[in-house]
């Protein structure tokens, strides 16, 4: 049975200064990494002898509009089916400089993921073969799911969003 | 010419004039070399484009598969989904959590108390309720309710989809009747919004009881005689064995779960794995294919059906006494009588139906096992009266990508025989 605290001194000595803010809510490890040891450091733990953490369970984003210079949080969901282990990884992007690295060599599953992660937030795959929309319509200029964009027509005169508790 | 060769071939049916007029057919290709594409599959004429458009009667929802095919034989498919996207995760960002039920009710909607029971489910793990046994058995029938209801409509649209339509038209029968439990228990048939953060909203009324009594009496006649229909029908085996087999590298690779990833050899089942609401009280077998091919996915789900009446049996037989929510007044509404008379009662029931509970900060991923895999709710909450970012993981969109490498080389009627076997269920897909 791993341990969050085996995982996370394991992957601690092998990738140190890239790994950090380590935590388990609700007993889900989860910690930050750099965007460049990303691809490294998911084939350690895929091909690692004990981890084997071999299983994509997802891939999402999350947009900080407030926080300056981590506005975009690409979260990786793993899950080792031998040792019933699962973990996230966060990797925080700034608004300049939306790009992260593609895992589809390592999950033929990541195709779709990343895809949709574009789709929705405008997250740029570095070496994704084929980075375009997935579930909206080629030709939506915007990317619908960050936070400037409303949910509803800003315009509609019967629908006043402060009598209905929103 | 062609009056010629069928005149000839009508009148001398022997072998060497035979020979004769099909070396004349031959000579119309030998001109054309063979063309490899980069996979290596061979084909001699150009490709044909077929679009199994965005309604066509054999998807189970709106996709499309524009198919390039080397006559009869598939060589590449291009998927485009979206068709249905509603924009669910934009709209959870607005709404209270007790309004998302509704949500969840349409992304998987042939099994939709799984959907609800697992977003309650996420919600009372962020904020901490414990929910009493009862509430839990009684959400354990349901969702095995709803499994056998996807399993019966996967199964028996499969069978529609191979030409047989009596298999079908037997089995929906008992559809209809969980419909009738699913409406003693909350008064919707499909898109049933069961259960409340915090336990159910009703406890099971004698008619339920008896009426899922009777649904266990009744529905192992009509699934065997489902099984003699098919499981060894010569006609069946030969459109589904061997079809569409994946590998259990490739399917844990393209992150499949549910059935299709125990039909290819991985018993990995999320109630087995991460047990919740009671799953670890009850004893029953994980059904694992071995090929992957659309034989095995409908065997596994046929075995999935019985282990699931082994548990609403377990269930039914062991339903503990006690309430049916949670003492948790901030989450689930206080009983009528109470609001009338009691002022804290009064309070707490308006602030939950005008949304003023704010949640705890946290972030919490969460996964029951629904019809088709391992459906993932992964909600960060900042601590306002609805969610900041709530994601689904939901694993129909996760394995269709595998599609196009299931069905190369194979012929069209096989591909829609894997996209049936598959149980691609359109609200999933695009959420």
């Amino acid at each position: 049975m791993l341990t969050n605290e085996e995982v996370a001194q394991t992957i601690i000595q092998q990738f140190g200064q890239s790994v950090s803010d380590f935590d388990d809510p609700y007993d889900l490890l989860t910690f930050t990494a750099d965007r460049d040891q990303l691809f490294a450091l998911i084939s350690f733990l895929k091909e690692h002898k004990t981890l084997q953490i071999g299983f994509l369970t997802d891939i999402t984003a999350i947009h900080y509009p407030d926080t300056k210079g981590m506005e975009f949080c690409v979260v990786y969901h793993l899950h080792s089916l031998v040792n019933n282990f699962r973990l996230r990884i966060k990797v925080y992007l700034s608004d300049e400089d939306v790009h992260v690295p593609t895992i589809i060599p390592l999950f033929a599953g990541a195709n779709w993921m990343e895809r949709e992660t574009f789709d929705l937030f405008g997250v740029i795959f570095d070496g994704h073969p084929d980075l375009r929309r997935i579930l909206n319509m080629e030709e939506m200029d915007y990317h619908p799911m960050l936070k400037q964009y409303p949910l509803e027509d800003e315009t509609r005169e019967d629908k006043i969003d402060a009598l209905f508790g929103r | 010419m062609t009056e010629r060769i069928a005149f000839t071939q009508s009148l001398f049916r022997s072998f060497t004039l035979y020979y004769m007029v099909s070396e004349e057919l031959d000579i119309a290709n030998k001109n054309v070399p063979a063309k490899k594409d980069d996979t290596g599959v061979q084909y001699v004429n150009e490709l044909t484009t077929l679009n199994l458009g965005p309604t066509h009667p054999a998807t189970h929802g709106i996709f499309q598969n524009i198919l390039q095919m080397d006559g009869e034989k598939i060589v590449s498919s291009e998927q485009t989904i979206g068709y249905i996207h509603r924009a669910f995760e934009k709209i959870a960002e607005r709404r209270p959590f007790y309004q998302i039920t509704t949500l969840t009710d349409r992304m998987n909607y042939c099994s939709s108390p799984i959907n609800n029971m697992g977003w309650h489910m996420t919600v009372e793990k962020l904020l901490g309720v414990e929910i009493p046994k009862r509430a839990q058995y009684i959400r354990v029938i349901m969702m095995e309710l709803a499994r056998v209801a996807d399993h019966i409509i996967c199964n028996g649209i499969l069978g529609v989809d191979t030409g047989a339509f009596t298999g079908f038209l037997y089995i929906y029968q008992e559809r209809e009747f969980i419909y009738e439990i699913y409406e003693e228990m909350c008064g919707a048939r499909l898109t049933t919004n069961m259960g409340r953060i915090g336990g159910m909203e009703r406890d099971l009324s004698p008619t339920a009881i008896r009426k899922i009594k009777e649904f266990l009496a009744r529905f192992p006649k009509i699934l065997r005689e489902f099984e003699n229909l098919f499981n060894r029908n010569r006609i069946f085996m030969d459109r589904v064995v061997n079809v569409g087999g994946i590998s259990a590298e490739r399917a844990l690779s393209y992150g499949f779960t549910g059935p299709n990833l125990r039909a290819a050899g991985v018993d990995y089942d999320v109630r087995v794995m991460n047990p919740y609401s009671s799953y670890q009280d009850f004893e029953f077998d994980i059904p694992v294919g071995q090929s992957g091919d659309t034989y095995d996915r409908f065997m596994v789900r046929n075995e999935e059906m019985w282990q699931s009446m082994r548990i609403i049996q377990q269930a039914l037989d062991n339903l503990p006494e006690g309430p049916h929510y949670a003492d948790a007044p901030q989450y689930y509404l206080p009983p009528k009588q109470e609001v009338y008379k009691n002022m804290e009662a009064l309070i707490y029931h308006f602030k939950i139906v005008m949304g003023e509970i704010d949640a705890p900060v946290g972030e919490v991923y969460h996964a029951v096992e629904g019809g088709n895999g391992e459906l993932g709710f992964y909600l960060i909450s900042d601590g306002g009266r609805t969610p900041y970012r709530l994601h689904f993981r939901r694993p129909c969109f996760i394995y269709y990508q595998a599609y196009p490498e299931m069905c190369k080389g194979l012929t069209l009627s096989d591909a829609i025989v894997i996209m049936s076997s598959m149980n691609v269920i359109a609200g999933e897909l695009d959420a």
